[in-house]
């Protein structure tokens, strides 16, 4: 060994931007022919859709028809209505940045950001203002769920409680606000058949996601139950869904559970295609489910089981927490996929937004601008199915911090 | 007390197959209360299968076992009060990984005994004390040295307060510098007057600690007596051979 040992640096060739060049785009040279050539493809699309948005593109065909996009058929004088859910949601999603960290508080700021955005944009003057109440809301309850974030140990963890519940009573409340009564003077009835646009897509996915979580998990555990009833049953459910398009389920919400229902009874069109998405979806969240409870190691039950706990705990507590954790990528992944067939709505006639986008297109002013509408619809729906793959993402990594 | 005298497992005959395969041939073993006792013999022999009948980990197929009075059936509520009162220490820890070391700890007698969070977790302290580890108390088993584990998930058997400890193979699994802190704290367990049936191969263990060695083989018991009667005069074949393939 030497006395006068000096750290050499790495070739200048292989650190920075032009290490990093040489090494992942010119590394041979047919590297560097494929690397031309994407940039020429890229530049070339790429360029062309740039000219062709700012120039040719009539985005008119969106702004004009944004409320229809946005609620359908929702009368537009108790529009005020939605406004004051999304201020309410706005209000809890800042009272969860607040009290949590991490990505909810990251998602909170990508919020705000938005409706920053929203707020310079020209919109009229009550869109507006309803745009300032929500970056309000969000605001306060970011502020108040910092207070409370600061609170001690078991004063903090009963305000989380108490966020959740807030968050499922919302939900309720929201649809009842929506609904309205009939014969209220204030909250008039809209029944579900004028709801539409993304307010419907919103729904249709929020509530079979909600509702097909606990289904799911239930079914995945009756599948490998020890009772020959419980589990046959499953199997069988499981099985028959999984069997079926999520298209025919729909037709059969359609005609078919009218024919079944006594005669005064109905029931609207939109809770049958919430029902039959969510039996279908809780079909599939089963089987994942059931992989994730396959992949616990037999020793953790035992483990368990050797230190008194009964069936019912082990699996509360040891097997169901750590199953789950497993199957986040999976039940996101199916969770997106939900959200996207909502559009499968269309064909029962709901109106939701594509299908409210076929109908913008349909207006004489409107003819041939298909490329616009069908563009900002896929945009609408990546930018949400993205949101909730990187809220994914992270929640892995949150809850990966027992990981073996 | 009469501890010292008082027979706290009683196995008669007892057996057990796996499919056809017979594993456990007729063990009869009778541990009295603060008694100690290391079973060995080759891999595959049954130790592992006996001592995890004796929790209803696996279900004998004949003879009897009784734990502390208790005769070990079909019934539930036996194998229940049987299990709150024998703690088990496995090979591969088995520390439930979403959960602090803390949370392992108190789990069992928050939801078994029902005891009260801050008596519960009072004792689990104590014991992280007693196991040389309070500090890490609030990490996830992953974060921990596997002899830091095992420690855990003996602290986490103690937690219910056990008559009898069970330790299936404990130091098997650990880098060799790590098996030592697991034997010290195992050692002042069995000094503090615990009933302790242990299947180990860690024989200046055995030496030191046990009150009697037996031999298993083939789901039998061929040998049993006091350490210094089985390493210095071994009466059969089979543990002589054993104990010099391991002793080397």
């Amino acid at each position: 060994m030497t006395t006068n040992t000096q750290t050499l640096g790495p070739p200048r060739t292989h650190v920075g931007v032009l290490g990093w060049l040489r090494k992942n785009l010119f590394s041979t040279w047919y590297n560097t022919l494929l690397t031309l050539v994407s940039m020429w493809v890229v530049y070339t699309a790429g360029s062309r859709f740039l000219v062709w948005a700012l120039t040719t593109a009539r985005w008119g065909v969106i702004t004009t028809n944004l409320r229809l996009f946005m609620v359908g058929p929702f009368p537009p004088e108790q529009v005020w209505r939605v406004w004051l859910c999304l201020v309410i949601a706005s209000l809890l999603f800042g009272l969860s940045a607040g009290i949590w960290k991490g990505t909810v508080r990251t998602l909170g700021a990508g919020l705000a950001a938005t409706y920053v955005v929203l707020v310079i944009l020209p919109f009229g003057i009550n869109t507006r203002i309803w745009h300032v109440a929500n970056l309000g809301a969000l605001i306060v309850g970011f502020l108040l769920g910092y207070a409370a974030s600061r609170l001690p140990d078991n004063k903090r963890s009963i305000a989380q409680r108490g966020l959740l519940v807030a968050w499922l009573v919302t939900i309720v409340l929201v649809l009842f606000l929506l609904q309205g009564w009939k014969g209220n003077t204030w909250l008039p009835e809209i029944g579900s058949n004028l709801w539409g646009g993304l307010l419907l897509t919103f729904m249709l996915a929020l509530i079979s996601i909600i509702a097909s979580f606990p289904i799911g998990v239930l079914l995945a555990l009756g599948r490998r139950s020890r009772l020959p009833a419980v589990s046959i049953f499953s199997t069988l459910y499981i099985e028959l869904v999984r069997g079926v398009p999520l298209v025919t389920i729909l037709y059969m919400a359609q005609i078919m559970v009218p024919l079944f229902l006594p005669g005064q009874m109905r029931i609207a069109n939109v809770v049958r295609v919430i029902v039959g998405m969510t039996l279908f979806t809780a079909a599939y969240l089963a089987e994942n489910v059931r992989g994730g409870l396959q992949a616990i190691p037999s020793g953790q039950v035992e483990a368990a089981q050797a230190l008194g706990l009964n069936n019912a705990l082990v699996t509360l507590f040891i097997v169901l927490p750590q199953a789950l954790r497993l199957v986040i990528p999976a039940n996101v992944g199916l969770f997106i996929s939900l959200f996207k067939d909502t559009t499968l709505a269309v064909i029962v006639g709901l109106l939701e937004v594509l299908s409210i986008g076929r109908s913008v297109l349909a207006q004489a002013e409107w003819l041939g601008r298909q490329t616009e509408v069908y563009l900002f619809i896929a945009a609408i729906f990546f930018v949400f199915s993205y949101v909730m793959s990187y809220a994914s993402y992270q929640l892995e990594a949150a809850l990966g911090v027992g990981k073996r | 007390m009469t501890s010292d005298t008082k027979d706290i497992i009683i196995c008669q005959d007892v057996h057990k197959w796996f499919d056809r395969l017979h594993v456990l041939k007729g063990i009869n073993l009778t541990v009295r209360a603060g008694e100690v006792v290391v079973i060995f013999g080759p891999s595959g022999s049954g130790k592992s299968t006996f001592i995890r009948t004796i929790n209803r980990l696996e279900e004998h197929q004949r003879g009897t076992i009784i734990v502390d009075g208790i005769e070990l059936t079909h019934d539930i509520r036996n194998i229940a009060t049987v299990r709150s009162e024998i703690g088990m220490v496995s090979q591969q820890f088995n520390l439930f990984p979403h959960l602090t070391v803390l949370q392992n700890i108190t789990l069992a007698p928050l939801w078994v005994r029902r005891w009260p969070k801050d008596k519960a977790e009072q004792i689990a302290m104590d014991l992280l004390k007693r196991v040389g580890i309070p500090e890490q108390a609030y990490k996830f088993p992953a974060q921990l040295s596997g002899g830091q584990q095992q420690r855990v998930a003996i602290a986490r058997a103690l937690a219910m307060q056990p008559k009898i400890m069970l330790f299936d193979e404990p130091t098997s699994a650990l880098d060799p510098e790590m098996i030592k802190e697991v034997l010290d704290v195992m050692t002042e367990l069995a000094k503090s007057g615990m009933t302790m049936i242990c299947v180990t191969h860690e024989m200046g263990f055995a030496r030191s600690v046990a009150h009697r060695m037996v031999f298993i083989d083939d789901g039998q018991i061929v040998e049993q007596g006091t350490p210094s009667e089985i390493f210095t005069q071994p009466r059969h074949d089979r543990t002589k051979l054993f104990l010099s393939q391991i002793l080397r």
